[in-house]
């Protein structure tokens, strides 16, 4: 199967009775790029990333997978495309982290069967690709919320997706994990030619990025490499406080807020 | 450093196999504890020879114990649904208020005199049906805030719903027969006494598609009960999805409380006894429900016919003496875990 190019054109919503969240955003990701979405809280990012994954119907322009608009696609054909990692998954049931990492597989199943040899094989290649490979037989309600977030990362790569949508994944990780975390995106990146957009507040984190988006108030104030877009002036408009800096050293872009 | 050998737990399926086989073994047992066991004590031979005891039987034992079996797997397995649903362990007919919904409208149907079927359904059934759909409804729009449910609200709307239409019943019977105490008493507590097989046919033709139908949405509301985000982005109609299952677990509901009365707790305790023992996967724990939740009517309704030298408790007093307590301890059990 040829990649599938995935757009955004123009994209609005507002909540009942409240103003414009997001205005008029426009991205693409071309197969095998990763795109991080930046921007200070409420600036619209979750809302935006809940259209691309089909969960809120934007109420002014379009989404276009593959060059077809993203709601006339079959729910189950648009879910071997797309996975979607929610901020966080709060079950009050405690599932075994091997079966809802599973439940990743369903998008590929038959309606009425149980799960295969390959659901399986898929099932523990995807933990040990998420670094979770050792919580497979836990309770999910027993984990801490950084162990959450690896599960949950699982189960996206399960259902093998062409696009991944990451809302903040990285907020509960440990140092360590976060950057074991890039690494495993831009390995997938490399070998699979998946897709990713991510929302972090990480801005130190987007270095590895091929693209990043600055939002404000729900609008796209800057997009392009991460070089062009993490800049003093850029990252002091978008977090609204001057006293944000950047600088460049040995090919990455450090990023810091001066306390004193 | 090397990872330790990644080992999966055995395939859905053949957990499914051996949760069901455990429980057929189970309803079997409570099956046969349940004909032998009352007030008369039955033993196999007389029922062959004696035209007393054949006629005991027949008109009042073995009806009894298969109505237990059809309540009881309605409740069960209509209690697992809706706890999946709304995504909250303490949800279940009795708690969310639907039963009693269903209480209401079948005894507004009776008050008036609507003995009527339509096609051999009995228009009381429609009309406990209209109750528990009401209700489901009602504690849904009341809970619902934005997007989420909040837990608290729906089991607080579920009681206020209890309490409304425990006083319209009450109500409505003293209207119409001040002098049928005992019959309010069956309508709220429930109970399993009735004569003759005819009604239990009725609600099989109902209740057997229904069960089947809910069955068939094991593995979405599986998803739902994970996350609803989660299952909308991996497929599921999640909408759809609800609004059916709310509709079916409304027609069971109303179609046992019809008969039976509202009883309370057996939609609680069985699915966690079946998550307990078999884990989590709605695909094992609906069905599981569905078989538990008939042996423990069966034998819950056998101890409410011996408990008691004089005579016959009403079955729903016996799965409330039960079934409450463990609902106040998974509620401290639950809030344990939200402190943390």
């Amino acid at each position: 199967m040829t990649p599938k190019s995935f757009e955004a054109k123009r994209l609005c919503y507002a909540y009942p009775k409240g103003p414009l969240v997001v205005r008029e955003v426009s991205l693409s990701a071309a197969p095998g790029t990763m795109t991080a979405v930046i921007g200070s809280n409420g600036s619209g990012k979750s809302t935006l990333i809940r259209m691309l994954a089909g969960l809120v119907k934007p109420q002014a322009g379009q989404i276009l997978l593959g060059g077809v608009a993203l709601d006339q696609w079959h729910p189950q054909l648009r879910a071997r495309e797309i996975a979607y990692v929610p901020q966080a998954t709060a079950t009050p049931f405690p599932f075994v982290v091997a079966d809802l990492v599973m439940s990743g597989r369903t998008p590929h199943a038959p309606r009425f069967s149980f799960e295969t040899a390959l659901d399986r094989e898929r099932t523990m290649e995807s933990l040990e690709t998420a670094g979770a490979a050792h919580l497979a037989s836990r309770c999910f309600t027993s984990l801490s919320g950084g162990e959450r977030q690896m599960v949950i990362l699982a189960r996206a790569l399960a259902q093998e997706p062409r696009l991944l949508l990451l809302d903040e994944p990285s907020s509960s990780l440990d140092l360590k994990h976060r950057a074991a975390m890039i690494r495993t995106l831009s390995r997938l990146r490399e070998e699979r030619n998946l897709s990713v957009i991510m929302i972090t507040h990480d801005v130190q984190l987007t270095g590895a990025f091929d693209q990043v988006v600055a939002m404000k108030c729900g609008e796209v104030v800057a997009q392009g490499a991460p070089r062009e877009v993490l800049r003093d002036d850029i990252l002091r408009d978008i977090y609204d406080d001057a006293n944000v800096q950047t600088r460049q050293v040995g090919g990455q872009t450090l990023v810091w807020v001066n306390l004193v | 450093m090397t990872a330790p050998p990644l080992s999966l737990p055995a395939s859905i399926a053949s957990r499914t196999a051996k949760a069901l086989t455990i429980l057929t073994l189970i309803l079997m047992l409570s099956l046969f504890v349940g004909l032998l066991v009352g007030t008369q004590r039955i033993d196999p031979v007389s029922v062959l020879n004696d035209s007393f005891t054949r006629t005991l039987f027949f008109r009042l034992r073995l009806p009894r114990v298969l109505l237990g079996l059809v309540i009881g797997s309605s409740l069960g397995i209509s209690g697992a649904a809706l706890q999946a649903l709304f995504r909250n362990p303490l949800a279940d007919p009795y708690t969310l208020g639907v039963s009693g919904g269903g209480a209401l409208g079948a005894s507004i149907a009776i008050a008036l005199g609507w003995s009527a079927r339509i096609n051999g359904i009995p228009l009381v059934f429609v009309a406990s049906f209209a109750g528990a759909m009401a209700a489901v409804s009602l504690v849904r729009v009341i809970a619902r805030a934005g997007a989420v449910v909040l837990p608290g609200a729906l089991l607080l709307s579920g009681v206020a719903l209890n309490l409304i239409a425990g006083a319209g019943v009450l109500t409505i019977e003293y209207l119409t027969d001040p002098s049928s105490a005992l019959r309010i008493l069956r309508w709220l507590i429930g109970s399993l006494d009735i004569v003759g097989l005819q009604p239990i046919g009725r609600m099989l033709f109902i209740l057997v598609p229904a069960w089947l139908a809910l069955l068939l949405f094991a593995r979405q509301l599986n998803l739902i009960a994970i996350d609803e985000d989660t299952a909308a982005t991996l497929g599921v109609n999640v909408r759809r999805c609800e609004g059916i299952v709310h509709i079916l677990c409304a027609l069971i509901v109303g179609v046992t409380v019809a008969v039976g009365g509202a009883i309370g707790f057996v939609g609680l305790i069985v699915p966690h006894a079946v998550r307990m023992m078999f884990g989590e996967d709605l695909r094992i724990v609906l069905p599981g429900s569905l078989l538990l939740g008939a042996a423990f009517l069966i034998l819950a309704d056998a101890l409410a016919r011996t408990a008691l030298p004089s005579g016959d408790l009403p079955v729903g007093a016996v799965t409330g003496l039960l079934g409450g307590p463990v609902f106040l301890w998974l509620l401290r059990r639950r809030q344990q875990y939200s402190a943390m």
